[in-house]
């Protein structure tokens, strides 16, 4: 039970920083310099080809070890990161690529009449983000977000695989200690399944909520 | 304003890809991999050269293995979801959410010591013609794979077939054609095509999972880098070498789907 705690604290912080990375790549790809827009290609594309337990392998070893020479270099006694903070920086990192590419899709299909309204208001860039783009973007976001939370949830269980103690690890630990493989393995895959579903559930109410006003999809055929 | 940028745009992309700006970076992403190169341990090389051909073999033959297995496996399942009565279509429905809605790796665990355990308890699962297979870890690998992209793809083909305009079906109806020459000559190839580019992401995926066979000791090519960085303490190396092998096959995967996707006669509308 500890275990699933963990990996639903993992999923959302990996999913919210994902976010904040996917604004600011999807923002930087649209609007950014060239240099800017170049990397961010390269981030993406690289991310999203390799898979994700190499990368989570690669950042976790790689992550750890930079921070911990970057304090010594500055004089520092080096830290010891917890698995949490860890697990969720390098999920994040991933999940970020995906969502900068969701989230890019989504301004792009807000009509431009809006965004050139809100310019001709004089707005700053600032509320502009704040009081159009964001909440316009927001429902054609939503599904390939939700997608990516299924996906962080079920990628909690990949850091299984570099030891940190969530519900996948636990699982084998216990089945382990008790031989009863079968059962400890089938009542895990029940509470991701319950996950994934609650999680369905709850979208489909924020997808509702965020898409208020607008034509239904069935009307707008 | 906007069409001009366009115009612009498509110039300064087609005419001068090469930026100073780009200029520099691929100078800096070379200087980055000369540094790879010259700077870090590369000599474990030769010495596990045949070992990876033989890992990079086995994750692309698993690949291929699954995909086509599970796309076999998708077309019923899709099928029954498009048009199946309720009997039919429920069972499919409950195997993909199950599918989609756990991880593979529980998935994979499940399959491998679960079932794995169970069996050795029943005798004549032993004395069978299968027990040697049994006993191997592939198997499991490759029908954990099989299972979850038929899950995914399941889903996609419903889509697809759900897609194929009725009057389609309805003229090869009047053209007196049976009902298995109606699936196999007009049903499954528009919904083939539409599918094709789901196809694309959801092989990659597939590519991007089969290291996970690693985990139920399955040497296929991310084993090998494991075993390489027990060897020889290294740890960036093997790793960076293993990104850039699966770029590399996802890339050439990518290329050759879209290559595929070229050859379909005419967009579907």
């Amino acid at each position: 039970m500890v275990g699933l705690l963990h990996s639903i604290e993992i999923a959302l912080g990996a999913t919210c920083l994902g976010l904040l990375i996917g604004t600011g790549g999807a923002f930087g790809k649209l609007y950014g310099g060239p240099v800017v827009r170049d990397l961010l290609a390269v981030y993406t594309t690289i991310v999203r080809a390799v898979p994700e337990l190499v990368l989570i392998l690669l950042l976790y070893y790689a992550g750890t070890d930079l921070i911990n020479q970057a304090l010594t270099a500055m004089g520092y006694q080096r830290v010891d990161i917890s698995g949490l903070a860890a697990g969720i920086a390098v999920l994040g990192f991933v999940q970020g690529a995906y969502s900068t590419e969701v989230i890019r899709g989504a301004i792009l299909a807000i009509p431009q009449g809006q965004i050139e309204a809100a310019r001709a208001y004089g707005m700053s860039p600032g509320l502009m983000l704040r009081r159009i783009t964001l909440p316009a973007m927001l429902p054609f976001a939503i599904p390939g977000l939700a997608n990516l939370w299924l996906i962080a949830t079920k990628d909690t269980a990949l850091l299984a695989v570099v030891g940190f103690y969530e519900l996948a690890l636990a699982t084998r630990q216990a089945a382990g200690v008790t031989k009863a493989y079968f059962t400890f393995f089938f009542a895990a895959a029940v509470l991701y399944l319950l996950l994934s579903l609650v999680s369905n559930f709850l979208i489909g109410r924020v997808e509702a909520w965020s898409r208020r006003g607008m034509p239904s999809l069935k009307e707008a055929r | 304003m906007a069409n001009e940028a366009a115009i612009i745009n498509v110039v300064a992309r087609t005419s001068l890809w090469l930026q100073p700006h780009r200029i520099v970076l691929i100078l800096i992403a070379l200087g980055l991999v000369l540094g790879a190169i010259f700077f870090m341990r590369w000599d474990w090389l030769p010495q596990y050269y045949e070992m990876g051909l033989l890992g990079i073999w086995r994750s692309l033959w698993i690949l291929a293995v699954t995909c086509v297995l599970g796309f076999l496996l998708a077309v019923p399942l899709g099928l029954a979801q498009a048009t199946g009565s309720f009997w039919f279509a429920a069972p499919a429905k409950v195997f993909c959410t199950v599918i989609r809605g756990t991880p593979l790796l529980i998935q994979l665990w499940l399959l491998y010591y679960g079932l794995g355990s169970l069996f050795p308890q029943y005798p004549w699962i032993r004395e069978s013609w299968m027990w040697p297979y049994l006993r191997q870890a592939w198997p499991y690998g490759v029908l954990a794979l099989t299972l979850s992209f038929a899950g995914y793809e399941g889903e996609v083909m419903r889509g697809a077939f759900a897609g194929v305009p009725k009057g389609q079906l309805e003229a090869a109806r009047a053209f007196g054609m049976s009902r298995w020459k109606i699936f196999r000559r007009i049903w499954l190839p528009q919904a083939f095509y539409r599918a094709l580019p789901t196809l694309t992401g959801e092989t990659v995926l597939q590519l991007k999972s089969t290291p996970l066979v690693a985990t139920i000791s399955v040497i296929d090519i991310f084993a090998v880098a494991g075993k390489v960085r027990q060897d020889t303490y290294l740890t960036y190396e093997p790793l960076l070498l293993l990104a850039l092998i699966y770029m590399t096959i996802t890339g050439i995967l990518v290329f050759a789907f879209s290559r595929i996707e070229a050859r379909i006669p005419n967009k579907i509308g």
